[in-house]
């Protein structure tokens, strides 16, 4: 009974603990077995060394899909912080109806991608959509047509992701701001320092970790976006759109390739790892005192 | 002074011109999903409707095909909600224990622990993909609901019991200790001291696995079977179903409807909504 009672606290703890070391980390080892092995339509368990990942690496469509990743995941960080940046700042200039345009901002955050895929699938169409419109306003030459073009169409996927992640960044940003330290600004405006060199020289600076918070988020997103593009182009045209987590999807779920299938999501895992643990590990290590 | 106001209303201009570019999309949507195919050829993708039908909302709600079953999203709705209550309500207990253990009740190992389930929430789900379908079939869960749900709550637990620990950490440990004093044990202490505390938190908590599992795609288009999709994988059947003409109203009303429940959501609780969205990415 005493022992109960000293050891509910890991007892509590004691489902998730098995649940997480199953279901994540031996999952992922599973995962890393498989990529190593000869599996195609069934798993396979003997070890055959690195062939998948030489298949993986050897595949166009894979090549396809890492460079739209590089493509997608650069420019989407990059205008995503860029308009949440300039929202906040411009936010935060004592603006009336403040409120409203933040929740204008945010809301696209709320939605599924499939619902923000749908949408832009609908008005980036060329026959019926934005060209249409514009070209009915008497723009005959008007062409907007990424859609439909394989060199083009990724970066609608950036338009839409863009549109969806932005406001959040805004979010993260305005917060930030808002934190730092007003005597030091009033101080700096007392000193009659222009409005942009308190924020290029002060507010920024002190916000680098928001930066990296942001930045993380982003990339995260970016290297698991699969909803989005399954829906605005269903990876197409051709596999032009093709992005490492559709192209998971097909080998494992179309292709019946499951050697490929968890090669390649391995690979997706080291990415994000690379990103990620270098910052859960600043994050987690106790800080030292102020 | 002239030059100071010239910039105010930039300001403003371009704030507006952004705002615009976020309504834009759910503009369109609503109104294409108001007019009738007819008008939808004819007429431009920002023009208001000539005439307001509501036909495309009901042929979207209970006749439009997903594949090759044509009885709209309501029954797709419906496995949504029977999938995320149970899971919302499961994942939010669970983080709730878990991250009360983590804040109050350190043992060795418990950081490890943490950070085991902290790494847990980055990970791409690819990688749990082929595994879980496994698993799933082997404990006759393929393809159902109940299935669905525990997939959610399985890698829901990691981003519940983050927001639980990282709001009890501020809980001075003091009234623990005072409590256990007076013979509270583990449990009295939670329901009697923390409960009462934690409403904004699992707010928070509900609110961001709502959003999660609602919305998610991946699991669905994966593991669920005809009778237990959820309704985003409905709606892109919808979308992409080639049968017949090509319905843009059904398919904007469609969209509308899968978004409804989550922007509901984050209208009546925006508050929380972002602070969840935070809270998963800055330390609390």
């Amino acid at each position: 009974m005493e022992w109960l009672e000293r050891n509910v606290p890991k007892l509590v703890l004691a489902p998730s603990f098995v649940a997480i070391l199953i279901f994540v980390y031996g999952f992922i080892a599973w995962t890393a077995w498989i990529s190593l092995t000869k599996s195609r339509l069934m798993p396979k368990y003997e070890l055959d060394g690195f062939g998948q990942y030489g298949r993986l690496f050897a595949a166009p469509r894979w090549d396809v899909a890492m460079n739209n990743l590089f493509i997608f995941g650069g420019l989407f960080i990059v205008i995503s912080m860029a308009i949440g940046l300039l929202l906040a700042i411009f936010l935060d200039q004592r603006i009336r109806a403040e409120g409203v345009l933040r929740t204008i901002y945010l809301y696209p955050m709320a939605l599924s991608l499939i619902v923000t895929g749908t949408a832009w699938k609908w008005i980036l169409n060329p026959g019926l959509g934005i060209q249409e419109t514009v070209r009915g306003w008497g723009f005959e030459s008007f062409a907007f047509d990424w859609l439909i073009r394989p060199e083009m169409a990724i970066y609608t996927v950036v338009l839409a992701a863009v549109w969806q992640a932005s406001g959040f960044v805004m979010a993260l940003f305005l917060a930030g701001l808002r934190s730092v330290d007003t005597e030091i600004i009033r101080a700096a405006q007392v000193d009659g320092i222009p409005n942009h060199r308190i924020y290029s020289a002060i507010i920024i600076p002190t916000m680098a970790p928001i930066f990296l918070s942001a930045f993380i988020v982003l990339a995260h997103l970016a290297i698991k976006a699969f909803d989005l593009v399954i829906a605005l182009t269903n990876g197409g045209p051709g596999y032009a759109t093709d992005l490492p987590a559709t192209y998971m999807y097909a080998m494992a779920f179309s292709r019946g390739d499951l050697g490929q299938a968890a090669s390649s999501a391995m690979v997706m895992m080291g990415v994000i790892f690379a990103i990620v643990v270098p910052y859960l590990y600043s994050e987690l290590r106790p800080r030292r005192d102020k | 002074m002239t030059s100071n106001t010239m910039l105010r209303w930039g300001l403003y201009a371009v704030l507006i011109v952004f705002a615009a570019f976020y309504l834009m999309p759910l503009f369109v949507m609503l109104t294409t999903s108001l007019k009738s195919l007819e008008e939808i050829r004819t007429g431009g993708l920002l023009s208001l409707p000539r005439e307001i039908t509501f036909a495309a909302w009901s042929e979207a709600w209970s006749t439009a095909c997903a594949g090759t079953q044509c009885e709209g999203l309501r029954p797709f709705f419906w496995n949504s909600v029977l999938m995320a209550v149970p899971a919302v309500a499961i994942s939010t207990v669970v983080g709730a224990l878990n991250g009360y253990v983590f804040a109050q009740w350190q043992f060795r190992g418990a950081n490890l622990f943490f950070a085991g389930i902290l790494f847990g929430c980055f990970i791409p789900f690819q990688v749990v993909l082929l595994p879980m379908a496994q698993t799933l079939g082997f404990l006759g869960l393929a393809g159902s609901i109940p299935g669905l749900i525990f997939v959610h709550v399985i890698y829901g637990i990691g981003f519940t019991t983050l927001f639980f620990r990282n709001y009890y950490v501020t809980i001075p440990q003091e009234l623990v200790r005072a409590a256990k004093v007076d013979g509270a044990g583990f449990f009295r202490i939670f329901f009697a001291v923390f409960l009462p505390l934690s409403l904004p938190i699992i707010t928070v908590s509900v609110i961001w696995q709502f959003t999660q599992i609602w919305n998610d795609f991946l699991f669905g288009v994966s593991f669920a079977g005809p009778g237990s999709q959820p309704v985003t994988v409905a709606l892109n059947n919808i979308v992409n179903s080639t049968t017949g003409v090509k319905a843009y109203n059904v398919d904007m009303a469609a969209a509308i409807i899968a978004a409804l429940p989550t922007l509901f959501v984050y209208v009546v609780a925006g508050k929380y909504f972002i602070r969840g969205l935070t809270a998963g990415s800055v330390k609390g």
